[in-house]
């Protein structure tokens, strides 16, 4: 389902992404997972066709990007830390906004749809901003399902969140990530992570630097991959 | 027959047009409940043209002569900071990432955020009009002025919603928009400027076509260079 080869990505003369290789089939759940400035961010955007990359080559379902990023981005979901979110709307009006910018039939019963999903309806007609960080971020993921994406990118979903919003939150992403959906998943909570994910990607210096399934970690746990991978 | 691909389901021409919509709805309805940027733009322009009202204690007939240039720097900087806001607001919460991830053509971003800041704007100097009629004495009734207005509206608009999609990905946006946008936008301040006094002192049409030539002139190519640079001054 996404294809990358020899990826490559500089601001001005820094290098962030060193020639990095990645793959993931249809359905799969990835974690990535690196310390901070490892690349994290930046990779996924160029997947979300919000940035270019300076050479290498990305594809998602066959389709190549950036140039034939609206095909992609049709059947791609998105939710970074920030909600992306706008606070004066409600969240009814929210999505009925993303719903539009989608084109999407049947939009009015997709949106009481999803905002079941994300435990919002009751919140439905209330401004955005009035919610809570956590309410925020459930939100952020119903307008990433919205137009029902096969294909799903999370960039550290929980950053500012407390345990119980996190777990809320935890409990909305095994909803929607477990209907077949490709997902991939950055993130610096290595518990959560290991909960959700079935394959876990080490993203350091510039490249991946190891991959293991779940089922292949055997009795050591994520934190002791991830040490070794990062000591190379 | 062959299973329609699930990534082939765009509708181009209706989706292009929707997504405009939903933009300037959007604009409008948030606008309407917070009135951040109109009351930021409606009391600047007032203080402006109260402030001219004050320094320039001219006579009747000279105030004539100096309306246009009042009203357009009225114009040019209230605009400025209803520009500044608007985009301001799509990069405060990344929300400019959810327009960005939308499967339309990017310039139908570019086309709703300047429709919603043309309304804004208009919205504006409509208040501002009778106002400035009143405490200067001036009638500003006029079809041809009131066109030429629309005209340089659209212009000023075109390349600022332009300009401001760049200055806002810098930390000083707020002082980078004025800087980048007054220079490129010269051409359409004086053409309008020249366009409205031609209209409020009664010259001869020979006298003004020139300028609002120049005004749809410079309307066309930003317009058309913003629908075809948009995509790279947003993206990363």
């Amino acid at each position: 389902m996404i294809e990358v080869r020899r990826l490559v990505k500089r601001f001005g003369s820094k290098a962030v992404l060193k020639g990095l290789d990645f793959e993931v089939r249809e359905g799969e759940f990835v974690a990535l997972i690196g310390p901070n400035g490892a690349g994290k961010t930046t990779f996924l955007r160029i997947l979300a066709s919000l940035a270019r990359p300076t050479l290498g080559e990305v594809r998602i379902a066959g389709y190549r990007l950036p140039f034939q990023a609206a095909a992609v981005r049709r059947n791609l979901g998105f939710v970074s830390h920030q909600p992306l979110l706008y606070g004066d709307l409600n969240a009814e009006e929210n999505l009925r906004f993303f719903g539009r910018m989608y084109d999407l039939a049947g939009l009015e019963k997709r949106i009481e749809a999803v905002l079941n999903t994300v435990g919002l309806l009751n919140r439905r007609r209330d401004p955005v901003r009035t919610y809570s960080r956590g309410m925020q971020q459930r939100l952020a993921i119903g307008r990433a399902i919205l137009h029902d994406p096969s294909v799903l990118f999370f960039d550290e979903p929980h950053t500012g969140l407390d345990q119980e919003a996190c777990d809320m939150l935890d409990q909305v992403l095994r909803e929607v990530t477990g209907r077949g959906r490709t997902v991939v998943m950055t993130s610096h909570d290595l518990a959560r992570v290991e909960d959700l994910a079935a394959r876990f990607d080490v993203l350091s210096q510039g490249v991946i630097a190891a991959s293991a399934a779940k089922s292949d970690l055997g009795g050591s746990n994520l934190l002791d991959f991830y040490r070794r991978a990062l000591a190379g | 027959m062959a299973e329609a691909h699930p990534f082939d389901q765009a509708r181009p021409a209706t989706s292009y047009l929707k997504a405009i919509g939903a933009i300037v709805w959007k604009d409008l309805t948030a606008e309407w409940r917070s009135r951040e940027l109109l009351s930021a733009m409606l009391v600047f322009a007032l203080l402006v043209i109260l402030v001219f009202n004050f320094a320039l204690e001219l006579d009747i007939e000279t105030r004539r002569t100096v309306t246009s240039g009042v009203l357009w720097v009225t114009f040019a900087f209230a605009g400025t900071i209803g520009l500044n806001r608007s985009l301001a607001i799509e990069k405060d919460r990344d929300c400019l990432d959810g327009l960005l991830l939308a499967p339309v053509d990017r310039s139908a971003i570019y086309f709703g955020k300047a429709l919603s800041n043309l309304a804004f704007m208009l919205l504006v100097e409509a208040i501002v009009l009778p106002i400035y009629s009143l405490l200067y004495d001036t009638n500003l009734f006029n079809l041809g002025l009131i066109g030429t207005i629309l005209l340089g509206s659209i212009g000023y608009i075109a390349v600022g919603t332009l300009l401001a999609s760049m200055a806002v990905q810098a930390r000083t946006r707020d002082i980078l928009l004025p800087i980048l946008l007054f220079p490129v936008v010269i051409p359409v301040l004086v053409a309008a400027v020249k366009a409205s006094s031609g209209f409020l002192q009664g010259s001869p049409a020979s006298a003004i076509t020139p300028w609002i030539n120049l005004l749809v002139a410079y309307d066309i190519i930003f317009i058309a260079v913003a629908f075809m640079v948009f995509d790279f001054v947003v993206e990363e």
